[in-house]
């Protein structure tokens, strides 16, 4: 007797809804062992994890300051997965979209400048990320060359891009000796939502591109033509598509995606740019769009609890010393509960009891 | 020592780890799977290799362990990404997860603790002949291994039947189910053998390269011995030598540091990276009819009854 | 017990789900018998003969094999009875050398270079030539055809199962497998021949077991009955000749001019100097063994590949730099070959796959937001009008079987009322009911002044339906001729790439 996967002849609604919730207490349940064998009490853990980030408004807050990068950023990837680009420099293109829209705050820093100057930053990062994710989708639709690796070495050559500049021709001249940039001026900063608060105009901006990225993808022919590409590429050709405009499309929206959310870090909760914008945003927004089912909507809500796991490791480190390594262990086994609930949707398990061929 | 002496020296210790991992992942590949999370099973290998050393004291130990960690991770990739039939892509990034965050937790104790590096085997009489002696004849054991490995994985894929099994699996995997061969089977050991492979590369960094352990320490070569394994197109001697020209572009840039030339210090750290995708276009733009991908890389497989 | 019959199955019950592909099935093959499996697609014989090669276990029934009772649990065990097995998908691998595929069928304890001797040595004596160190993927199909025989021979089999296996040959070609299996039954081996070509079944079989439907329906000598009494055993009805009478046809619609483009990759074929004209109420045919550019030809004439724009015109207008979409704007309508993967997408529902072609033609789209409701309205009466049978509404592409989902797709291009059509392998795979339904819907736009260009690898098709007729081979397009005027043999000498003209 054995086990074997059977594919199912529909996908069952309730499964698609409950696969990512089956996934969330199958991580806690791991999470929860995890904790016990660190030596730490379960509860009181997993409460640090995810109970008490939500206890109070300053966290709230923090929740959507750092669940703006991930849903940005997992909006964008959801767009290049469904259309089988495997864009996974998310990380490099918010980096060098910091670096784009940090060079315009540092151009107008002490020079008489105007409102116009926090646009103009915006755009410009959404661009430098944009320019940096085109150069995949290029080498990909140009020589063939595997957009998997090129993009990910591109974070590398991103991250020492920022590096060098803060260390050397940006570093502030009065900053001691720190490898930073001055800090931005109120114009080059993005504003808050509440007085006094952490929350910033950017969680607003990444509830836009949900709304826009979830009609595309529902109403449009673009958003048919992205699906498509994904699905069946042949067909996608002979619908009239042209599958490398697609992988050019993507890979832009996706880049300038990840930018914006790189400036609207630097402009935002940091105010200056450091050798270090991002805790991982660009790689754990992977995680998003999966945990999200490749759904604009339903990368709203896994953005946010991933989120939670960012503020709930720092949390739990400060209150219980739990290494901050355990929200990535949290976030990998996320997704491969992720995974593994999916294929449960497809298919199911059959027990066998005759031996058959392998 | 002369300068060309050390600058060989040193190529082969940065090369080393990449030969390794990128065979274990050209035989995974070879039977039609991709597993992107090598940089996961790398540094777990790095992190267990290196705590298992410190507290038994056996470097060989050390050295098991990795290996076994790289294959513990290996087999959770081979259960989704093959019994569960999950995207391969998206399993491998959840490796790569899962590896630096459990590695970051294994070698947290082990931060700043030292050993010796690995005892090297010097051949008597061999090693004393200038320029190459040292270079063939005084390294250690794993340096001696990746050439063994290279002759054996050679061998075992265009020599032997089981090579045979595994290259025909990894072309058409329809085809080998309706001659009766175990598809799954043959892919799940694959994949096992390339997390073996995996973690005794990173054990190899933690062990003998650095000797240390630091956080993110395998840098991304991971991710290169991927792009090593393409630009191999698949073969295990092309291999090696993409291999050896990584570590050649490691180390020249930083014998180019350490001489001081007026170039930033993050221009020649970039280069391996710059180097990957350069070479990674012109390899993909030049094979045209040569050899390609095993035309099942990536598919998953479900066996209908 | 040498005497007895050599197999057979009693009883054999095999279920998918719901659907039962066998259904208490008997079947027995005598020895030295050429035994014929007959059915139309979807009848079952491939979960037979899936189940006696040990690919697949029954539910229900058992095996008698030699006398005693069986179980064959996969294809290993299969081959060590004495059971070979010649698939009508090949399962070869195109990366491998013709030895190295024969190897993997055959035990470990073979060294290579007897296995290349013994190649050779078959090869020989049953006339079916090849190279053992050529990789496979720069043979013909043909020859991949006789690496199956070669490797399933080598195991010295006493019965050999053979699933379509002209369906992929020129009648030449056909000829020298019949020389090749008379061959083998006359060394007292048994064959069980998988076929829903009549003529070659009564001229070849000495038995004949019929399957509808999963169930025997009969068991017949193929040498007394006629190919329309086989028929309608098969189908279960008599099938609606569709006859194309001859007719005035008019202006030339479609319109190839020295048309050339490269080969796809490196299995492709080139086009060379194509030329071709196809007039209003006419069906031109095009004939070939697959692989010589016909898919070259599709996507250049689709506009899925553009070339110079004088090479292609449609009603006059030269459209040869024009993309797709654009052609189908001007009122051509394209039918691909393969359905799912090209003409839909497998896992798409239906009205998404009837935007997939029509959203630049049928008003699906305005601004550029997607109608639905004219999707599915326009979906639901391509499925009245052809009579699309699939379970729920608006299902995914790949659960309709392969005759609704391609009516549903021709329904598709049809009822634009396009004024040219080039399609590929209408009826490829497709039960005769749907098959008789295509072809009369193509013969009809036709009569109502549509230019139909067909391309097919089945002659009896394009017999039936066409007008005129030309061959692809190699990349060169022979120039097309009265159907009427041309026997099967002229055709077959020009398949298998004897041109008697320029192209």
């Amino acid at each position: 007797m054995r086990l074997v996967l059977e594919r199912r002849a529909d996908r069952p609604t309730w499964l698609v809804v409950a696969s990512p919730l089956i996934a969330v207490a199958l991580t806690l349940v791991a999470g929860a062992i995890l904790f016990a064998l660190l030596g730490k009490n379960p509860v009181a853990a997993l409460t640090a994890y995810f109970i008490d980030p939500l206890s109070d408004g300053w966290a709230l807050q923090e929740l959507s300051v750092k669940a703006t990068p991930l849903i940005l950023i997992g909006v964008g990837l959801i767009l290049c997965y469904l259309s089988n680009n495997w864009n996974i420099g998310a990380e490099g293109q918010l980096v060098m979209g910091a670096i784009f829209g940090g060079s315009v705050a540092l151009a107008t820093h002490g020079v008489p400048n105007g409102p116009w100057v926090l646009p103009v930053m915006l755009a410009a990062g959404a661009l430098g990320g944009m320019l940096l994710a085109l150069v995949p989708a290029i080498l990909k639709t140009r020589f063939g060359a595997n957009e998997i690796l090129t993009s990910l070495m591109l974070v590398y050559v991103a991250e020492l891009t920022l590096d060098y500049l803060v260390r050397g021709p940006w570093r502030d001249p009065k900053g001691f000796n720190f490898p930073q940039s001055v800090s931005f001026e109120p114009e080059a900063t993005v504003p808050l939502l509440v007085g006094g608060g952490r929350a910033h105009i950017g969680f607003l901006i990444a509830l836009v591109a949900v709304v826009v990225a979830a009609i595309v993808m529902a109403r449009t022919l673009k958003g048919f033509e992205i699906r498509l590409v994904g699905e069946a590429p042949r067909a996608a050709r002979f619908a009239g598509f042209d599958d490398r405009r697609t992988t050019w499309f993507v890979f832009a929206v996706s880049g300038a995606l990840a930018g914006l959310a790189g400036i609207l870090e630097v402009a935002g909760p940091m105010g200056q740019l450091q050798p270090t914008v991002s805790p991982g945003y660009g790689f754990t927004a992977i995680i998003v769009a999966f945990l999200g089912r490749l759904n604009p909507i339903g990368a709203l809500i896994a953005g946010l609890f991933l989120a939670l796991t960012f503020i709930g490791g720092e949390n739990a480190q400060i209150m219980m010393r739990i290494p901050l390594d355990v929200t990535r262990v949290f976030q990998g086994l996320l997704l491969f509960f992720v995974l593994a609930c999916d294929t449960f949707i497809l298919y199911r398990l059959a027990v066998v009891r005759q031996e058959t061929a392998a | 020592m002369g300068i060309f002496e050390a600058i060989l020296l040193t190529i082969i210790t940065a090369a080393t780890p990449l030969v390794i991992a990128a065979l274990g992942e050209l035989v995974v590949e070879r039977s039609g799977v991709l597993n992107l999370g090598v940089e996961g099973m790398m540094i777990i290998g790095a992190a267990t290799g290196f705590a298992v050393a410190v507290i038994t004291g056996s470097t060989l130990l050390g050295v098991l362990a990795a290996i076994g960690a790289g294959m513990a991770l290996a087999a959770i990739f081979g259960l989704l990404a093959l019994g569960l039939a999950a995207n391969q892509v998206a399993t491998g990034l959840a490796l790569t997860i899962l590896g630096l965050g459990l590695s970051g937790l294994i070698g947290a104790g082990f931060i700043g603790a030292k050993r010796d590096p690995m005892a090297k085997i010097v051949v008597p009489w061999l090693s004393d002949i200038p320029i190459v002696g040292k270079v063939f004849f005084a390294q250690d054991p794993i340096v001696y291994f990746s050439v063994v490995l290279a002759l054996g994985v050679w061998w075992f894929l265009f020599k032997s039947r089981a090579g045979l099994v595994l290259r025909a699996v990894g072309e058409s995997h329809g085809s080998a189910h309706s001659l009766g061969l175990p598809v799954l089977r043959i892919r799940f050991i694959a994949v096992l053998f390339g997390g073996a492979c995996a973690g005794l590369a990173g054990a190899y960094l933690s062990l003998a390269y650095t000797p240390f352990w630091s956080p993110g320490m395998t840098a991304g070569r991971g991710w290169i011995a991927l792009a090593i394994v393409v630009f191999a197109s698949w073969l295990p001697f092309r291999a090696v030598i993409g291999a050896y020209l990584f570590g050649g572009v490691t180390i020249l840039q930083l014998h180019a540091q350490a001489r001081g030339w007026p170039v930033p210090s993050q221009v020649m750290s970039a280069l391996p990276y710059l180097a990957t995708i350069i070479v990674l276009v012109v390899i993909s733009g030049v094979r045209r009819g040569g050899t390609q991908a095993p035309a099942s890389l990536g598919v998953p497989f479900v066996p209908d009854r | 017990m040498a005497t007895g019959p050599l197999l057979q199955a009693q009883g054999i019950v095999k279920r998918f789900g719901a659907l039962t592909a066998n259904d208490h099935v008997d079947l027995t093959v005598g020895r030295a018998e050429i035994h014929a499996l007959l059915g139309e697609n979807g009848a079952g014989k491939s979960t037979l003969v899936k189940i006696l090669y040990g690919l697949l276990q029954p539910n229900e029934g058992r095996l008698i094999w030699d006398g005693a009772s069986v179980t064959i649990p996969d294809p290993a065990n299969a081959r060590r009875l004495g059971i070979g097995m010649v698939f009508q998908h090949f399962s070869l691998f195109d990366a491998l050398t013709v030895a190295e595929n024969v190897a993997l069928s055959l035990g470990p304890e073979t060294p290579m270079a007897t296995i290349e001797e013994q190649v050779a040595e078959l090869s020989r004596a049953y006339g079916l030539p090849l190279e053992p160190r050529q990789e496979v993927w720069r043979l013909s199909v043909g020859e991949r055809q006789r690496i199956e025989i070669v490797r399933a021979l080598l195991q010295n089999p006493r019965l050999l199962i053979l699933d379509e296996p002209t369906s992929v040959l020129t009648p030449q070609e056909a000829d020298l497998l019949f020389a090749t299996l008379d061959t083998i039954k006359a060394e007292g081996r048994s064959i069980l021949y998988i076929s829903h070509k009549l003529d070659e079944v009564r001229r070849l079989c000495d038995q004949a077991t019929v399957l509808r439907g999963g169930k025997v329906v009969a068991s017949a000598d193929p040498r007394v009955e006629t190919a329309a009494s086989l028929a309608s055993l098969m189908v279960g009805a008599a099938v609606a000749d569709v006859r194309n009478a001859a007719h005035e046809v008019g202006e030339v619609r479609l319109e190839a001019r020295a048309l050339s483009l490269p080969a796809f990759h490196d299995h492709g074929v080139a086009l060379a100097d194509v030329a071709l004209t196809v007039r209003a109420k006419e069906i031109v045919g095009i004939a070939g063994i697959a692989g010589n550019g016909q898919d070259e030809l599709f996507a250049a004439l689709s506009g899925e590949n553009t070339t110079r724009a004088d090479a292609i015109l449609v009603d006059g207008h030269e459209v040869g730099s024009e993309g797709i979409t654009a052609r189908r704007r001007r009122g051509a309508a394209f039918l691909p070959e393969e359905r799912l993967g090209h003409a839909a997408a497998p896992g798409f529902t239906l009205t998404d796959n009837a935007l997939l072609s029509g959203h630049a033609t049928n008003g699906f789209v305005t601004g550029s937001i997607i109608r639905n409701d004219r999707v599915a309205n326009w979906v639901e009466r391509v499925i009245n009008t052809y009579d699309v049978r699939m379970s729920g509404t608006n299902p995914p592409a790949k659960s309709l079987s392969g005759g609704n989902l391609q009516k549903f797709v021709v329904g598709r291009e049809l009822m634009r009322e396009p004024g040219v059509v080039v399609v590929a392998q209408p009826t490829w795979g497709v039960d005769a009911q749907a098959a008789a339904t295509i072809r009369q819907a193509l013969v009809d736009l036709a009569a109502r002044g549509a230019a139909v260009l067909v391309i097919s690898q089945d002659l009896d098709e394009l017999f039936e339906i066409t007008d005129r007729l030309a061959v692809i081979s190699e990349g060169r397009l022979s120039p097309a001729k009265p159907t009427r005027e041309l026997t099967r043999e002229q055709v077959g000498l020009l398949m298998g790439g004897v041109h008697g003209a320029t192209s």
